[in-house]
């Protein structure tokens, strides 16, 4: 368990939790299987749904629910709340680009609900020892779900704060014993055009499925999490129920949602967007104020919800104001280049 | 409906190749008088029915149903309808060959003035709400951005017209109004091609309006326009 970020300037250390406490607390837990622990849930359950007492409940699976409900609160959050607001759920919620869903903006929020979620299994295979098909349920549980407050930079300059549940994405990785080949990862989302209506268009550009990927040191960094839910709840569908990464120094699309494939693999994966359009979208996509996307400068963002009074336009964070966590892995890169 | 039926008398008559004009004027001015409130109405209705997009979307926005980002979603919607507006104006022409209503001559102007208030709102909601009204950065933006210098070619073809619409402006340009005034082919493919570089992932809707853009241009083709009157002598002859 690698839960150590180095000395961050808007992310409070003691909002880490110390690897330690972490895992005498996973080791009590263990011990007290049974009674102790469902009695500590119950009490955990309700001081989650207190933070987030307007969102509407979800209808978790029997499995997540005590996960969801025992997630470590708050393990990474804006050192500014004033400035990095919650985006309220309902914004967070409809105004999507899932484009399995449709190109509009609410068609994932109109049109998701006709994914069915449960049963959920990812395949993990390429440069693996321990590869396979696994439920989801067997991939989260041995993980504690934890709550991060990431703010959210869409490549369209438009950006949100989310309160994440997931578990870490490394912790996934280092299960599936990666082999000295592995260099890449790379993710599928779902195909299902029966119930994923964007996939059925045949003026699509996209290559079904979303590919997307990260270098192997990207994937293992401590910020980079699998999502299960979202403002003390699941995942809602069009935000990639039921698991879809959250690397939070990279443009949203990076964040590929409801994933049923993660493969380790030695070249790098070519994702959707880069495929598209490889002079607008790069391999990288890290949030960068000094390299304009050719149609739009990225140097300010939208902060939403915004109005027509006030469009809320902040200046663009280099790695999304995760510089100082991730700034290293691309030390001697150049990211004019490398974008 | 007498009207009518001896309008039809008419143009069953005329050779094909005679010019509209004509026509135009064999209706009597008794005729024309009589008309003229429902000209008067027409006129109004298509005002209204052109304002009503505008004013649907301000009111989604004053609701608070617009979404977290109200003025990206009336930049988009405006920017469609200025589309819309501009297919609705080229699609006068082919409209009138084909059933020689002098109606749809008559809103020619309004509804090319309606493309260019479509236009200037998307551009003052591009400048309002994405750039924050930041004078600067429109600059930078203008010049840097391939999209936007297209739409911008785009507008400027759009305030040409629009400035040069009126009765003034036609007396004083004489023949060269009417070549002066096919800047709009130049402008539909522009702001075709403006639209084709915004949408990414999926072609379907750009297509849709790339179709409409080409059937348009496809009905002016003189083979094609020639047989728009003969289609409608054709229907008219036949028996009920």
């Amino acid at each position: 368990m690698l839960i150590k970020i180095t000395r961050p300037s808007d992310l409070r250390e003691s909002d880490v939790t110390p690897e330690s406490v972490y895992l005498t607390r996973r080791r009590f837990m263990g011990g007290l299987a049974g009674i102790g622990a469902g009695l500590a849930l119950t009490g955990r359950a309700r001081a989650a749904t207190a933070d987030y007492a307007d969102v509407p409940a979800g209808s978790p699976p029997d499995w997540l629910a005590p996960k969801l409900a025992d997630a470590e609160p708050r393990v990474v959050a804006p050192a500014d709340p004033e400035l990095d607001k919650l985006t309220p759920f309902d914004d967070a919620s409809n105004y999507n680009n899932f484009y399995e869903f449709g190109t509009g903006k609410s068609d994932p929020s109109r049109r998701a609900d006709r994914l069915e979620t449960q049963p959920w299994s990812v395949v993990i295979d390429g440069e693996v020892n321990n590869g396979g098909r696994f439920a989801l349920e067997d991939l989260v549980t041995p993980s504690r779900v934890e709550e991060r407050i990431y703010r959210l930079r869409c490549v369209e300059a438009w950006s949100m704060v989310i309160p994440w549940l997931g578990i870490s994405l490394g912790d996934v990785i280092q299960r599936a014993d990666p082999t000295s080949r592995a260099k890449y990862v790379r993710f599928e989302t779902l195909v299902r055009p029966e119930q994923m209506p964007g996939q059925d268009s045949s003026f699509a550009l996209i290559d079904w499925p979303y590919v997307e990927g990260l270098r192997l040191d990207e994937a293992m960094h401590p910020l980079a999490i699998l999502g299960v839910g979202m403002y003390g709840r699941e995942l809602p569908n069009q935000n990639g129920a039921p698991f879809r990464l959250v690397v939070p120094w990279k443009y949203g699309f990076k964040s590929i949602k409801s994933i049923v494939r993660i493969s380790l693999v030695e070249q790098p994966p070519v994702n959707s967007w880069q495929a598209i359009a490889p002079n607008e979208y790069g391999f990288y996509a890290n949030v960068n104020p000094n390299v304009d996307h050719p149609r739009w400068s990225q140097a300010t963002e939208r902060r939403l919800p915004n109005s027509l009074f006030s469009p809320n336009i902040i200046d663009t964070r280099m790695f999304n104001g995760y510089e100082e966590e991730v700034g290293s892995l691309y030390a001697g890169m150049d990211l004019t280049k490398q974008y | 409906m007498a009207q009518v039926s001896r309008e039809s008398d008419v143009s069953v008559t005329e050779a094909p190749t005679a010019g509209r004009t004509s026509t135009r004027r064999s209706t009597s001015k008794s005729a024309r008088a009589r008309r003229q409130p429902l000209l008067t109405l027409w006129r109004l209705l298509v005002f209204a029915v052109a304002l009503t997009p505008l004013a649907y979307w301000s009111a989604q926005v004053a609701l608070g149903n617009a979404g977290p980002e109200p003025g990206r979603y009336l930049l988009l919607n405006i920017g469609q309808a200025t589309l819309w507006m501009l297919f609705a104006t080229l699609s006068l022409t082919p409209l009138t060959k084909l059933t020689r209503w002098k109606g749809f001559a008559l809103i020619r102007r309004q509804l090319g003035l309606w493309t260019l208030a479509y236009a200037v709102s998307h551009l003052l909601c591009y400048a309002l709400f994405i750039l924050g009204l930041d004078l600067s950065r429109l600059g930078s933006e203008i010049i840097r951005r391939p999209y936007i210098i297209v739409g911008m070619l785009a507008l400027t073809g759009l305030v040409v017209m629009g400035v040069t619409s009126n009765q003034w402006s036609m007396r004083r340009l004489g023949k060269r109004w009417k070549t002066l005034h096919k800047l709009v082919y130049p402008v539909l493919a522009l702001g075709l091609l403006h639209f084709f570089w915004v949408v990414r992932a999926d072609m379907e809707q750009w297509s849709l309006y790339a179709a409409t853009g080409a059937l348009l241009m496809i009905l002016r083709l003189p083979v094609v326009a020639r047989q728009l009157p003969r289609l409608r002598q054709r229907t008219q002859r036949r028996p009920a």
